[in-house]
């Protein structure tokens, strides 16, 4: 049998390719590194490589491409997808070249490790496979614990890093396990093929096809952390460094639910009637969890792994109708999720300093009239958070409800939106700290300009208010892109 | 010819070992090694459906989750260096700064 790579294969994996060989190509940089210089021209490759690779997954859009034997697919969903991923990226290089070389870890490899982690992340949405799904998913997890232990001489960094990796590979364990049953009971391990095999009654009664669901179900929920698997979301979010905590937050969560929902509406769809009312039970825990336990945090960091989980919540809320405008909520949620995640972490390292890193409410005491412009963007990021009109997070919530109310499951949509009022009282203290307790002993200092970061404030803050009063354009492309996934139904 | 159900049991058992030991041990190296445990579950649950419906598939699926292992098994075991390093232990009740 002749192996060969046609260009098709090639075209369909074009921003993977990119960014992994950009990767390797900030490895060279990092080779001619003097030791103390700068990682900026690293910084720059990789800036590169994220808009090559973008602009590769914006031509994606429209094609129906399968590559290597029908392993990995470009059609829109993996593009819209694919393009969210960059987008994150691209804000994570740009909030992390200073706080880099504040906290010593100045090294190049950092840029490469995010690089094929955001390759990692690509395979998962292309993935038609279950293997390819396992391989991009550890391509990200194996790059992101090593993220979180950059800062080596911090225990924090590497406890975070250390319960990470356990509960990782644990997680992949029951992952693993569960595509094990899944080929046992069908026999292949291509995503369309399961679901055809599924739709035979007798592959459908088998008891191992149920016991590979739900064991998937508990892979996924580790790495999506949600409740009842979130526990070493908190502590690897508040021990990694700050720039990692926001890629953390925004990245693999997106991948995750790429992955999953492939999974789900493509291979496991004949089993929908169950999984949704698993995923009910797990949407209306996650929210509820993450907004109380939220609510007691005084380090910032922490209440964001909490309102992250939260957030994970409402996304899974639209998992659990699964129809056209569910999914594209989904897609839509993703992208201002990660803006106004990424913009609220921007904030956090723009008030840190190389002498100590602002964490906890208590260090922005008068921070708004500090600065007044970081101020305003603060506020932006928060009302998104919260979900008021005007801000893409609004735009994002209304869609989830609203199509988790015309299914006519209106209880979970009561739960969503009680949580969402809960959810007001610990995002408005960051306003309070901000802008109405006076500053005792030393006030913040003035942070200091740093294009870069001023460019993710900026660029987060235009995203989250474009896509609250502008919302068609994005809207149209993400319920566009998960068509395709339905067009089986 | 080993029974398909044979295989599949001692898979669960290797498996449920694994998570048994995950959970129940302290020492970050040994919650690792049963970790690779339970992926041995899941390789010879692979070889064994892979064997039965004669498709190559299962196997190279098992190839796969070997080369991941030995991936992750290098990160791991860097990171459980560099924490013996800060802090002279390796068991998970003292590795506690993060909290709730």
């Amino acid at each position: 049998m002749t192996f060969q790579i046609t260009q098709t294969d090639l075209q369909t994996i074009l921003p993977e390719l990119i960014l992994f060989g950009m990767g390797m190509l900030v490895l060279v940089v990092e080779l001619f590194r003097r030791p103390g210089a700068s990682t900026l021209p690293q910084a720059l490759v990789a800036l590169l490589g994220i808009s090559a690779s973008g602009y590769g997954a914006y031509l994606q859009l429209g094609l129906d491409l399968k590559g290597f034997s029908g392993e990995v697919i470009a059609d829109d969903y993996a593009a819209v997808f694919k393009m969210v991923f960059a987008a994150t990226a691209f804000l994570t290089v740009l909030i992390s070249t200073r706080y880099l070389a504040d906290r010593k870890m100045d090294f190049g490899e950092y840029y490469a490790l995010l690089l094929f982690a955001v390759g990692g992340m690509m395979v998962m949405a292309s993935a038609l496979d279950l293997l390819m799904v396992f391989v991009g998913l550890e391509i990200l997890s194996i790059s992101s614990y090593i993220l979180c232990g950059m800062l080596r001489h911090d225990v924090k960094s590497n406890e975070s890093a250390m319960k990470y990796f356990l509960l990782g590979a644990f997680a992949t364990g029951f992952l693993l396990y569960g595509m094990a049953m899944i080929y046992g009971a069908t026999g292949t391990i291509h995503i369309r093929e399961i679901g055809m095999a599924l739709t035979n009654p007798d592959t459908f009664a088998n008891p191992l096809v149920w016991f590979g669901m739900a064991l998937l179900l508990v892979g996924f929920g580790f790495k999506l952390s949600i409740v009842p698997f979130h526990m070493w979301t908190p502590d690897v979010y508040e021990g990694a460094p700050t720039a990692v905590t926001a890629f953390l937050s925004a990245g693999p969560k997106a991948a995750g639910f790429a992955a999953l929902i492939r999974l789900l509406v493509e291979a496991l769809g004949a089993m929908r009637g169950e999984w949704s009312q698993v995923l009910w039970v797990l949407a209306a825990l996650t929210m509820t969890l993450g907004n109380v336990v939220a609510i007691q945090q005084n380090n910032i960091k922490r209440m964001l792994a909490y309102s992250s989980i939260a957030h994970a919540g409402y996304i899974l809320a639209a998992l659990v109708v699964s129809t056209s405008e569910g999914l594209g909520a989904v897609v839509f949620y993703t992208l201002a999720y990660t803006l106004m995640n990424m913009g609220i972490f921007a904030v956090l390292i723009l008030a840190s300093g190389p002498d100590k890193e602002r964490v906890t409410f208590d260090d922005f005491k008068g921070f708004g009239y500090v600065s007044p412009a970081v101020g305003l963007a603060t506020l932006v990021f928060v009302l998104s958070l919260i979900g008021i009109p005007l801000t893409g997070g609004f735009v994002g919530k209304f869609q989830i409800f609203k199509a988790v109310v015309e299914q006519g499951y209106i209880w979970l949509a009561v739960i969503g939106v009680v949580n969402s009022v809960v959810s007001v009282y610990y995002y408005l203290r960051i306003l309070v700290v901000f802008y109405m307790t006076p500053p005792q002993g030393e006030p913040a200092p003035k942070p200091v300009f740093h294009p870069g970061l001023a460019a993710a404030i900026l660029v987060s803050a235009v995203g989250v208010l474009y896509l609250g009063i502008l919302p068609s354009a994005w809207l149209e492309l993400s319920s566009r892109s998960v068509s395709v996934l339905l067009a089986g139904f | 010819m080993i029974p398909l159900g044979h295989i599949l049991i001692l898979s669960g058992l290797l498996f449920s070992i694994g998570v048994a030991g995950v959970i129940l041990r302290r020492n970050a190296i040994v919650v690792f090694l049963n970790i690779e445990l339970m992926l041995n579950g899941v390789n010879l649950a692979f070889i064994g459906f892979a064997t039965r419906m004669d498709s190559m598939v299962g196997v190279i699926f098992v190839f796969f989750v070997l080369v991941v292992a030995a991936a992750e098994a290098v990160v791991g075991l860097a990171i459980m260096l560099e924490i013996f390093r800060n802090k002279e232990t390796l068991s998970v009740d003292e590795i506690n700064l993060l909290k709730w």
